[in-house]
């Protein structure tokens, strides 16, 4: 079980290398750890998950609207699949609340029929519309002017850093080498006589690898062009979104969708597991891949369009502002492709549906490997995890006398606003993938996140982390 | 595998206001309070200066326990109160395991806290360096460790010069104060004494526009009221003042709440809409002085002894509501023959700044009373208003409302 987090990199020459630990190279690395091969992920933050898989909208979509025949519609109907079942297994929260596309004007709902006839093309078969009625039997809170909606029961929120943290843990435990604060430089091929492959310059010396992945996300385009390759250049859109309080949790049961325009997928109204309401996302498209920062005129626009979607929203208080850049590209389909030749992967471009398709994308990309030559040798089932529970929809430690009779710890709250024990915070820290910081510890705990956002617990939390980190150092 | 019992009162939250409320409870028979922190004291925990009567908070705090403790109470602390259960039982979690309590009156007391930069909706990057007053107080006095090297203090009413306090003491270097409004709104000495002595400069009328930096603050970018905007480095901001209550298991136990205060809405005698269910300090009004919400416990245990005696309950109430620019008032109900409100008087807020304003209160029209304040009403602190006119009040009337005639300054 290798994590490490600086120093020199191991001698030798690892099978597959793959580059960047979002929800994307983890799950590759996941797959790969069922193979019997050396595999290494490289990541630039200190942590997992620390790039665009923290900050997306959380639904695990069916893929009802996808463009049918593309890349991207097959692995995120077969993602959807394969995700809902490891979430199960390995008590990654997810709940099945179902999505109603709401149709506010005529032409959106003269859209509507056609929308329903792509979902069932897109293997949804029991999306159906629904009127006015139904839409406000369903949806009290809305907000009026609805005049019918498209229901997609299959669609589900779920938690993304639970889901990126499963993936990492299973790999590490299953023999994958995780190296944080090591950014990929550039890359060479392995001198004649060394093997054929390829020579990683990092920020934390070389590193050698028989085969390459490229799953570096916003930086995906930069690394395909450190490979020679021109085919995609990845154009950031930021999406803000707000986090409004748990007491807005009850004015929304579904996922409220907008009808989609030429411009995107428009701004959503959504509960999340941890039991808050999601607004959001913005469409943004910037040059700047680090730009994750909010603005005062994002969070207006989704306040004023908020407050017509749930107009009970907007008198809740704020738990949270946040942005994430989706990686788009100038191609309407993700970007993965094998390149044989050079034992090279990319998987670039995975823009806004990346969480819903990773497990159907590292699938893919293992058999990509084996096409370009790779040995897989024979898979075999991977130790099953079971992650520390985060969801509202599941007992928490704190509501379960016998995990407090066995340890006392589960019963005494830190975090209040999150209801985070002492013996969470503890397990995590001390966790195979150990947060990088305090936002790392938060997404694996939730502690700090709540509404008071640390006036109650802030110095506690940080004084429990600090001291690991000082027991760590010696 | 919840432990069920009962009580005669059960008090949530062991701060100024819970511990003297059990203070003086020793003839209501079992008597328990429930506190979530491993110490009871509430704010003044962290409050490392004077100010508490003659005594620090830490002291103040002593002194409160030893009370309670004397009284005959039970005070558990690391217990938590996570819902209700019924009417007036309560669900709890600690290191013992799971709970469920019923009392015969439930004293909620569980405080205020400072919005944070997230609910005050400032845009820009999520860095480390972003504090609260609470958090900030609590990294330094309670935990020993530096919250930074250079900081911005936003507001500046009396909170704000506490943290001022706590980071000059930390060493830390404060860039500047910043409030929204024209002035200060803390005590003469103290705004003077950290503006000439301390020569922390004050930015009025100017408001924080969005936080830099990536993991750490590298600074902060002001609005001034003509729309200029300048960037002040620094990597710690700290968040003061715009008090909300904490009125979670008010609010999830149906209890009615003031859309003023946002607290409970409570008569004179801190009786909420809840028949048993009373509440008292903060959690009534962000933010009175330690001093003034132990007050309002004694009180409380006063009404809660005359409930176990079977006073009845109120059925009928009079609202009684603010006008803008007042931004709210305390105790919220007026119960026909009750008591008058806590030392004859309601508490009142404005939202602006308003010298010697004329108050007027008035029913359906008619004026139940008048009055000059003798000073100016200042925003973020609270103003007295004589509350002798209650008798007046129809039983049958409407809302009771107070309005404030003066020219804003
Ligand atoms: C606003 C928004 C909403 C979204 N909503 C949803 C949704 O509801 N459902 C859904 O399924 N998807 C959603 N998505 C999409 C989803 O979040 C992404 O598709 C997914 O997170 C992409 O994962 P990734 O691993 O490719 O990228 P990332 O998470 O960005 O990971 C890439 C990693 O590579 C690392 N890296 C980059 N360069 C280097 C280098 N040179 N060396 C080492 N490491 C490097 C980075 O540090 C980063 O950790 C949303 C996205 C956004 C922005
Ligand atoms: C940062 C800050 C600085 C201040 N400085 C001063 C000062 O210098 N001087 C001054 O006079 N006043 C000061 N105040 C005002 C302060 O609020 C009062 O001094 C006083 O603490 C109010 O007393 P209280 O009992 O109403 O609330 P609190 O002191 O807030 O106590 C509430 C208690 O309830 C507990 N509680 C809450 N929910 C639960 C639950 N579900 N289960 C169990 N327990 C629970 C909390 O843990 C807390 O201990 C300050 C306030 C703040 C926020």
């Amino acid at each position: 079980m290798t994590v490490t987090t600086a120093g020199e990199l191991p001698d030798g020459t690892y099978d597959v290398v793959v580059v960047g630990a979002g929800v994307v190279g983890t799950a590759i690395a996941r797959e790969l750890a069922r193979h019997p091969l050396r595999t290494a992920v490289v990541e630039a933050a200190n942590d997992v998950g620390d790039a665009t898989s923290k900050a997306n909208t959380a639904i695990l979509h069916t893929g009802f609207d996808a463009v049918p025949g593309s890349l991207e519609s097959r692995l995120v109907r077969e993602g959807q699949r394969r995700l809902a079942a490891y979430a199960t297994e390995s008590g990654i929260p997810v709940e099945p609340v179902g999505a109603l596309l709401v149709a506010w004007d005529e032409e959106q709902r003269a859209a509507l029929p056609a929308l329903a006839e792509k979902a069932g093309r897109n293997g949804c078969p029991d999306a159906r519309i629904i009127g006015a009625d139904e839409v406000y039997r369903r949806e009290p809170h809305l907000g009026p002017g609805a005049l019918a909606a498209l229901d997609v029961p299959g669609e589900s929120i779920i938690c993304p850093w639970t889901t990126t943290l499963s993936y990492a843990t299973q790999a590490v435990r299953a023999g994958v080498d995780l190296h944080l604060n090591c950014r990929l430089h550039d890359v060479s091929r392995t001198p004649d006589g060394e093997g054929d492959g390829h020579s990683l310059r990092t920020s934390r010396g070389t590193v050698r690898t028989r085969y390459l992945v490229n799953a570096a996300g916003l930086h995906s385009d930069t690394v395909d062009r450190a490979l020679g390759h021109d085919d995609f250049t990845v154009t950031p859109r930021r999406g803000q979104l707000i986090v409004f309080d748990k007491f807005a949790r009850d004015l929304v049961r579904h996922i409220l969708l907008p009808v989609p325009t030429a411009l995107g997928k428009g701004v959503l109204v959504a509960p999340t597991v941890y039991g808050n309401v999601l607004l959001g996302p913005t469409a943004e498209d910037l040059d700047d891949k680090a730009a994750t920062g909010s603005t005062a005129g994002g969070i207006a626009v989704l306040r004023e369009k908020g407050r017509r979607i749930v107009p009970g929203l907007i008198d809740e208080e704020v738990t949270a502002v946040y942005a994430g850049l989706r990686a788009a590209t100038e191609h309407d389909d993700f970007q993965i492709r094998a390149h044989p030749g050079q034992r090279y992967i990319t998987v670039g471009g995975i823009r806004s549906t990346g969480l819903t398709a990773s497990m159907a994308i590292a699938a893919y990309v293992t058999e990509l490997l084996a096409g370009a030559g790779l040995g897989l040798g024979e898979p075999r089932d991977l130790e099953p995890v079971r992650m520390p529970n985060l969801g509202e929809a599941f007992p928490r430690p704190y509501q379960r006398a016998e995990l407090i009779a066995a340890d006392p710890e589960y019963g005494v709250l830190v975090c209040h606003c999150e209801r985070v024990t002492r013996g969470e915070i503890r397990d995590a820290l001390a966790g195979p993938v150990p947060p990088g910081s305090l936002d790392g510890l938060r997404r694996r705990t939730r502690a700090r996140g709540g509404r008071c956002q640390g006036f109650y617990c802030g110095a506690e939390v940080r004084e429990l982390f600090d001291e690991r980190a000082e027991v760590q150092r010696g | 595998m919840r432990s069920e019992r009962t009580v005669d009162v059960l008090v949530v939250g062991a701060g100024p206001a819970g511990l003297a409320t059990a203070a003086r409870l020793a003839d209501a028979g079992e008597v328990e309070v429930l506190e979530r922190e491993a110490r009871a004291g509430g704010i003044p925990r962290h409050c490392h200066h004077g100010g508490f009567g003659q005594r620090t908070g830490p002291q103040y705090v002593r002194k409160l326990t030893g009370e309670a403790a004397r009284a005959g109470a039970r005070l558990r602390t690391s217990v938590t109160v996570t819902g209700w259960a019924g009417p007036l039982t309560l669900d709890t979690t600690s290191a013992q395991g799971l709970e469920r309590i019923t009392a015969r009156a439930v004293v909620l007391a569980t405080g205020a806290r400072e919005r944070p930069r997230s609910a005050r909706l400032v845009p820009g990057s999520r860095p480390a360096g972003v504090f609260t007053t609470g958090e900030l107080q609590q990294t330094v006095h309670l935990h020993g460790r530096s919250p930074g090297t250079r900081a911005v203090v936003i507001g500046a009413e009396p909170v704000a010069y506490s943290a001022v306090r706590t980071l000059l003491g930390a060493g830390v270097e404060i860039a500047a104060m910043i409030t929204g409004l024209p002035r200060h709104q803390a005590a003469v000495t103290d705004a003077a004494d950290t503006r000439l002595r301390r020569r922390v400069p004050l930015l009025t009328d100017a408001t924080v526009a969005e936080l830099l930096g990536r993991e750490r603050l590298s600074g902060i970018v002001v609005r001034h009221a003509d729309g200029r905007r300048a960037v002040i480095a620094c990597d710690t901001v700290v968040f003061t003042g715009d008090f909300v209550p904490d009125h979670e298991l008010a609010r999830r136990g149906g209890v009615l709440l003031d859309p003023g205060t946002r607290g409970p809405a409570v008569d004179s005698a801190f009786r909420t809409a809840e028949p048993g269910v009373f509440a008292a300090g903060n959690l009534l009004h962000g933010a009175e002085p330690a001093l003034y919400a132990a007050r309002e416990g004694g009180l409380a245990a006063a009404a809660v002894l005359r409930h176990l005696e079977g006073a009845p309950w109120p059925a009928e109430q009079i609202p009684v509501r603010t006008e803008d620019p007042l931004g709210w008032v305390a105790p919220q109900r007026i119960t026909p023959g009750g008591p008058p409100p806590p030392y004859g008087r309601f508490l009142l807020r404005t939202t602006r700044f308003l010298v010697r304003p004329h108050l007027v209160v008035h029913q359906d029209g008619r004026i139940l009373h008048r009055q000059r304040l003798a000073h100016t009403a200042v925003p973020n602190r609270s103003f007295a208003v004589s509350g002798s006119w209650v008798g007046a009040v129809d039983p049958r009337g409407g809302t009771v409302i107070f309005t404030a005639e003066q020219r804003s300054i």
